[in-house]
């Protein structure tokens, strides 16, 4: 069930200037959390910022009814959102979207770069207790913007691209050599850039392997009222934050 | 006790706080978040007569203390409503209030003879200020000819609450407000969306596919209030108030320049929860101020 639910800034983890992971606690917590949904947070303390801001759900904690983002600052809301106060109280609307669909058997890989990684913690570990193979491609533009790669060594093989070749093999995470010789993986899940996703789009296509996208549409609401968020698909317009924000590629036409 | 009723035009509300149209879904999507039986009513979103995909994205841009929308009128059509929206949220005991569109004043007559026949809707929000289509929307809500011939050819074709919904994005909207009143319109709503446009400088691009948009929010308020004050002091039917309410004080300012009743919109976006606590902040207004009745606010601004 979606809630509207203040919380408590609880910690702040900066992996670096700009990338943080921020954890609320709340007095409850609703968990029934799927790997791919999101949270829409109101920015405290900040006039400019009207709107809610869309953020995926990093993970939980149903004893300490603690919920963490992993968040990017990009720009106004996401800066503010890292220079709350301890305690400070904040308002989500969560759960919300649809969510990745958890293979039952074979391997998975899991193509991520940028902001857009923070689906695969939760979707690492419903892998890992089907016993599914899993192996994590990250990219970045240099070794400082590759985040998470402990937290997804717990569930699987962790492989990097790097722009500049300062972590793991150099180039985009399409160029990465998993893909090249045997390839025997049967899903594919992706999040981050658009041009990133379509890219892996198109070698799953290529070797007919099924995959799931995540879209991070300019949204209004986040729960379908607005239909501001809408993608074209092959049967039409879809409404990216309720039918969404995960997609098979197909369906995209991609 | 306070009543909180209002009579909209012939159209009975338990009280005063409604949703607007393209801003609540069917209602269903905040079924989560409180009872919506609480609410006076739900004008739900623009129905046209066929199936219509709306723009392309993007659609939405944020603005200070506002947004810009350029849906453009996506839904799945009149007999989708009519078969299968309908159906699952006539059991909330609260008025459901198609807002309808049309191309052409035949799409509006259309889609309104099949509402005519359905049990259970009272009342229609004959949308003639949607400024994010390419044909009819706004258009015949911008010219009295246009607005009066839409609203007379509907009014003969509905027996429920008329109610039309005045755009913003005209000279003097008392001329339109006093041409459907003619027309026959029980009641006017305003405002619609304000017509603007958003410009990205680094990528040189606007920031909406259709270039311009249907400006909302707070931003929109004081000229949403005085348009409200104006038409109230223009035409005897009631007022339904909107224009970037987001507390009961926004909208016991709408209620005291004249609105019988108020439409909650983009603010549910930012607190989906917001219209109970609209309707609580109402009740406690009047006990604290010493009115009976909701109705004793309508148009009581002391000038
Ligand atoms: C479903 C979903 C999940 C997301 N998950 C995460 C996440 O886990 N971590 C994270 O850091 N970010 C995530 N994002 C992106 C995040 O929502 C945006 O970075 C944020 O809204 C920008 O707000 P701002 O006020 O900082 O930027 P603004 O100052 O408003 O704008 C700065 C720039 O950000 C762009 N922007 C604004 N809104 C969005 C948006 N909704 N999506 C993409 N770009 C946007 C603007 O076009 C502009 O160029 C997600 C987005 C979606 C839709
Ligand atoms: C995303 C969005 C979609 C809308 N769709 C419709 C619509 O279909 N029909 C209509 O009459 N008004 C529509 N409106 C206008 C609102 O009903 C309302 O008139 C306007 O937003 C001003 O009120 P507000 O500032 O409280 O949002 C829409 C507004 C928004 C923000
Ligand atoms: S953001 Fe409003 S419908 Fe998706």
């Amino acid at each position: 069930m979606k809630h509207v639910q203040d919380f408590k800034v609880k910690t702040y983890r900066w992996l670096n200037d700009e990338n943080y992971i921020l954890t609320l606690q709340g007095e409850s917590l609703e968990t029934e959390i799927l790997p791919g949904n999101f949270a829409e947070i109101r920015v405290p303390g900040i006039a400019d910022v009207f709107l809610r801001r869309p953020i995926s759900i990093l993970d939980f904690n149903p004893t300490e009814n603690t919920i963490s983002f992993y968040i990017k600052a990009i720009g106004k809301g996401t800066r503010q959102l890292g220079e709350l106060q301890i305690g400070e109280t904040i308002s989500i609307v969560y759960p919300l979207g649809n969510s990745y669909s958890v293979v039952e058997e074979g391997k998975a890989l899991l193509v991520g770069g940028g902001s857009g990684i923070a689906p695969f913690i939760q979707l690492g570990r419903e892998l890992k207790k089907r016993n599914i193979q899993t192996t994590f491609l990250i990219g970045g533009r240099t070794k400082n913007d590759v985040f998470l790669t402990d937290e997804f060594s717990e569930f699987g093989e962790v492989l990097v691209t790097t722009e500049d070749g300062s972590r793991g093999e150099k180039g985009f995470v399409t160029h990465h050599s998993v893909f090249s010789g045997d390839f025997d993986f049967n899903k594919i899940y992706t999040c981050g850039p658009d041009p990133m996703m379509k890219a892996i789009a198109k070698i799953a296509g290529e070797k007919n392997i099924n995959c799931e996208a995540s879209l991070e549409n300019m949204m209004a609401c986040g729960i379908g009222a607005c239909l501001c968020c809408v993608t074209p698909t092959v049967n039409g317009n879809k409404v990216v934050c309720t039918e969404g924000t995960v997609f098979n590629t197909k369906e995209l036409g991609w | 006790m306070v009543d909180l009723k209002v009579n909209l035009g012939g159209l009975q509300l338990k009280n005063p706080v409604t949703t607007a149209s393209g801003t609540f879904g069917f209602g269903t999507e905040f079924a989560d978040f409180f009872d919506l039986s609480l609410l006076g009513g739900i004008f739900v979103k623009g129905i046209t007569l066929k199936n219509r995909e709306g723009n392309d994205y993007p659609r939405m841009a944020e603005t200070a203390s506002g947004m810009l929308n350029a849906v453009g009128l996506q839904n799945k059509g009149i007999d989708y409503f009519i078969d299968s929206i309908y159906p699952e949220i006539k059991h909330y005991n609260t008025e459901i209030i198609p807002n309808v569109n049309g191309s052409t004043v035949e799409e509006y007559i259309e889609v309104t003879e099949k509402i005519n026949e359905v049990e259970g809707i009272n009342a229609i929000e004959l949308n003639i200020s949607c400024p994010n289509v390419k044909e009819g929307g706004m258009a015949f809500g911008v010219s009295c000819p246009s607005a009066i011939a839409v609203t007379e050819a509907v009014r003969e074709c509905f027996d429920g609450t008329l109610i039309v919904k005045l755009s913003p994005n005209v000279t003097d909207i008392t001329e339109i407000a006093k041409g459907v009143e003619g027309a026959g319109a029980d009641a006017v709503s305003l405002v619609n969306t304000f017509l603007g446009m958003a410009i990205d400088a680094q990528t040189r691009k606007p920031l909406l596919s259709t270039i311009t948009g249907g400006l909302s929010g707070p931003a929109i308020k004081p000229i949403a209030l005085r348009m409200v004050w104006q038409v109230f002091n223009a035409v005897k039917i009631p007022v339904s108030g909107m224009g970037g309410i987001m507390n009961a004080t926004d909208a016991i300012e709408f209620m005291l320049a004249g609105a019988t009743s108020i439409q909650i919109g983009t603010a549910n976006f930012i607190d989906p929860q917001v219209s109970v606590k609209v309707i609580e902040g109402i009740e406690n207004y009047c006990k604290d101020n010493g009115f009976d009745s909701v109705t004793d606010l309508v148009g009581a601004l002391e000038v």
